[in-house]
């Protein structure tokens, strides 16, 4: 339960950066990150597809809400990873639980 | 069922941003709805007013009109706030009524289906 948390804690300090989220359906959506939620359901804005054109309904969609049990991938920009303080913090919660 | 206090908000995703704001709501069967979203609760289950049915095949498409509908949270892949600004559709896209749409449907779904068992009866040759 502890380790789901951490993610969540992880997402909420990435509030405002670039992200690509790639969908189990192979859409692939770019935007801000806006929010996140216990259940790593996402917010984000000023969204462009990834390959519009295989997506035309897509075209003037700019904010959206994707359900978190449909992510396959969260692309991040590898300044927005402290990966030693991530590594940390999975260590402790793995130890305490 | 208690309703949210401001922590709440400030940490969860909210739909209440989007309550009735015109969506598109992407399904898992890939099918694409459009409505007006009128209540939502923690699973995403959804309720959208005027809904319809955005079928598209190719550079053809058609909007069928489905009324009230109530999604279940587990369907959903994503709900998208549609930009009144904007077109919804590339230009070059045409508008059909529903017999053709469900006609190129058809069509498409049959070349999927034989594409798929040509596959099947090639796989004794065992490609890598």
């Amino acid at each position: 339960m502890g380790l789901v948390q951490l993610f969540f804690s992880y997402f909420k300090d990435l509030v405002g950066r670039e992200v690509t989220v790639e969908l189990k359906n192979d859409l692939a959506i770019r935007g801000t990150l806006h929010s996140v939620d216990q259940y790593l359901n996402i917010k984000l804005e000023n969204t462009r597809v990834v390959d519009q054109d295989k997506y035309p309904h897509m075209l003037s969609v700019r904010n959206c809400f994707i359900r978190g049990s449909v992510v396959r991938y969260v692309q991040l920009p590898p300044e927005g990873v402290d990966i030693e303080l991530l590594h940390d913090a999975t260590r402790r919660e793995a130890r305490g639980g | 069922m208690s309703w949210a206090g401001p922590e709440d908000l400030l940490f969860s995703t909210s739909l209440a941003s989007y309550l009735d704001k015109k969506l598109l709501v992407l399904l898992r069967d890939g099918r694409k709805l459009l409505g007006v979203l009128r209540s939502f609760d923690q699973f995403a289950n959804a309720v959208l007013e005027g809904a319809c049915e955005r079928a598209i095949v190719g550079d053809i498409y058609c909007d069928i009109p489905l009324g009230l509908y109530v999604i279940r949270g587990e369907n959903v892949v994503l709900l998208g706030e549609l930009d009144l600004d904007k077109e919804e559709l590339p230009p070059h896209m045409t508008r059909v009524p529903e017999a053709e749409i469900k006609r190129a449907q058809k069509a498409e779904r049959e070349a999927t289906d034989l594409k798929g068992s040509m596959r099947k009866r090639m796989e004794f040759l065992d490609f890598d």
